[in-house]
């Protein structure tokens, strides 16, 4: 028997990184999935986007689990796009109990005066309000449910303390703890707990390209992943670079099941220690 | 393969209530045992004592498990007597992976003010030095082994923010915040994770008394427990009254394994909501 058996997750993001991880490990553990990405270029990013197919092997790899898997291109700044969506997973899978709010793009290293406006833009669209709209859409599909829910949305370690010209970022992942616990306290009557996760960096291309490479190496003129990684370490308390997609999924699985069935409004961060140095 | 398969966790205050539920849970995922409980009256307690019957049903029901539990009564205030209960465990058992550092008492509620000196040292004493004394004697056992570890502290909602007539207890239970932020510091480079868990109102014997009933209703002569419920239920986000002791061993269990294994220094509210209250 599966910790999630039988319920059906709604993950933002979906196609590679964090967010496939998260859809395998919910999958294994019994759920169905609604997966959406915007499997495109993001602007201002610096990194290549998700594409689709990438969101084709997600579904390949959930499907392999014997497991049901509704996938959609849709951007979480789009919330006509991110409705739909939804609406039609829970219409072919029946119910709809775990949110995943993970879709996000990474830093474009700027210290926070030289930011321009629509960098700033782009980054609270995605990271923060993307994540309202997905809490939006799913909201009312887990209430017409009646049997509680969980949403866990995606901060990070710098939702919880700042880091040098990642202002936009910065902003954005603090401002979804603030949308975390106002969810919990209004979603609490009706036994849908919300909850966030803060990790530190995590071993995907949002981080592994040398846009962050610069953000931890102001030092270097072409820092590559073995000049990143000894910086990255001196964030984290345990002696480690990075933590794998697959800790977080471990987050997101505990928190979407029953064992963690009165564990809300809280700010879970899987950071090597890195909020503690 | 159970999710602590052949690793040994040792628990404080484990003759019943949250002690035992910790060490069913683990035992019934893999782990075998080391417990200890005072098995004693404590006088400024308003609920009746742990017995060393307590403890010798808590070893029935790890073994009817197929767990080994090397059990002792022994006083987290008598570090001598802590560490040979440790020793021994270890000697019979032959590791140590998982620390649940859960002795604790509820004390009786007072103005700051007219707490006697006998009943702030004692609260200490157990709730604060006990949880340091217990993790002193692991420690040496935890590096030995040479394989990491996790030390999960119990503290309190009243850890991380204050009741009123109750200065002793949420001082311990503060404290216990500190002494795991610095040993998660000390024990990183050795792989030895420390989380602290904190709960809201536990449904055991040291809230179900009616020392807690007044001081929940302080507008009642003699409150019952249906009296309480309202009150307490008043303090969470979530319409309950309080969780039961298999949650917060839901919590010990995912810091205890490898899921895990990136998190550290984290204090994990399991709490119905009632810090974002």
């Amino acid at each position: 028997m599966g910790r999630v058996e039988g319920k059906v997750a709604f993950i933002t993001g979906a196609a590679r990184g964090q967010g496939r991880s998260h859809a395998r490990r919910l999958a294994q553990e019994g759920a169905d999935i609604i997966a959406i990405d915007a499997c495109e270029d993001q602007p201002n990013i610096p990194y290549a986007g998700a594409t689709e197919a990438d969101l084709a092997e997600t579904v390949r790899q959930v499907e392999a689990l014997d497991r049901r898997i509704v996938a959609t291109k849709a951007d979480v700044r789009d919330f006509a796009a991110l409705k739909a969506a939804v609406d039609e997973g829970v219409a072919q899978l029946g119910r709809l109990d775990i949110v995943s709010a993970n879709a996000g793009i990474g830093v474009n290293p700027l210290s926070t005066d030289e930011i321009p406006d629509e960098v700033w833009k782009d980054m609270l669209d995605v990271n923060l309000s993307g994540a309202w709209r997905a809490a939006k859409a799913a909201i009312p599909h887990i209430k017409a449910g009646g049997r509680g829910g969980s949403i866990i949305l995606t901060s990070s370690a710098a939702g919880l303390r700042a880091y040098a010209n990642a202002g936009a970022y910065v902003s954005a992942k603090h401002g979804v703890v603030g949308l975390m616990r106002t969810l919990a306290l209004e979603l609490a009557p009706d036994m849908i707990r919300v909850n966030s996760i803060h990790p530190t960096q995590v071993d995907t291309d949002m981080i592994q390209n040398e846009a962050t490479y610069r953000l931890f190496r102001p030092d270097l003129d072409h820092p590559t992943k073995e000049d990143f990684a000894p910086a990255s370490q001196t964030m984290n308390a345990l002696p480690i670079p990075w933590v794998e997609a697959i800790d977080i999924s471990n987050a997101v699985l505990f928190l979407a099941s029953d064992e963690a069935r009165y564990i809300t409004g809280v700010t879970l961060s899987v950071d090597a220690g890195s909020n503690i140095k | 393969m159970g999710r602590l398969e052949g690793k040994v966790a040792f628990i404080t205050g484990a003759a019943r209530g949250q002690g035992r539920s910790h060490a069913l849970r683990l035992a019934q995922e893999g782990a075998d045992i080391i417990a200890i409980d005072i098995c004693e009256a404590l006088s400024e307690n308003t609920y009746p004592p742990a017995t060393e019957e307590d403890l010798t049903e808590t070893v029935r029901q790890v073994e009817a498990l197929d767990r080994r539990i090397v059990a002792t009564k022994a006083d987290v205030r008598d570090f001598a007597q802590v560490k040979k209960a440790v020793d021994d465990g270890v000697a019979q058992l032959g590791r140590l992976d998982i620390v649940s550092a859960n002795a604790g008492i509820g004390g009786t509620p007072h103005h700051s003010e007219d707490i006697p000196e006998d009943e702030w040292k004692n609260m200490i004493d157990i709730n604060l030095s006990g949880v340091w004394r217990a993790t002193k004697a692991a420690i040496p056992h935890l590096k030995a082994g040479g394989r990491g570890g996790s030390i999960i502290l119990t503290s309190s909602d009243a850890g991380l923010f204050a009741y009123e007539n109750i200065s002793h207890y949420v001082s311990a239970k503060h404290g216990v915040v500190g002494l795991m932020r610095t040993l998660a510091l000390e024990l990183a480079p050795d792989f030895i994770r420390v989380n602290s868990v904190h709960p809201t109102t536990v449904n055991t014997l040291m809230v179900q008394n009616e020392g807690t009933y007044k001081l929940f209703r302080p507008d009642l002569e003699n409150p019952t427990q249906d009296d309480f419920a309202a009150a307490a239920t008043t303090m969470n986000a979530l319409p309950i009254p309080w969780v039961e002791p298999i949650d917060i061993s839901n919590a010990v269990l995912f810091f205890a394994s490898d899921e895990s294994r990136y998190v550290t220094g984290v204090p994990l509210a399991v709490d119905a909501g009632a810090a974002i209250k």
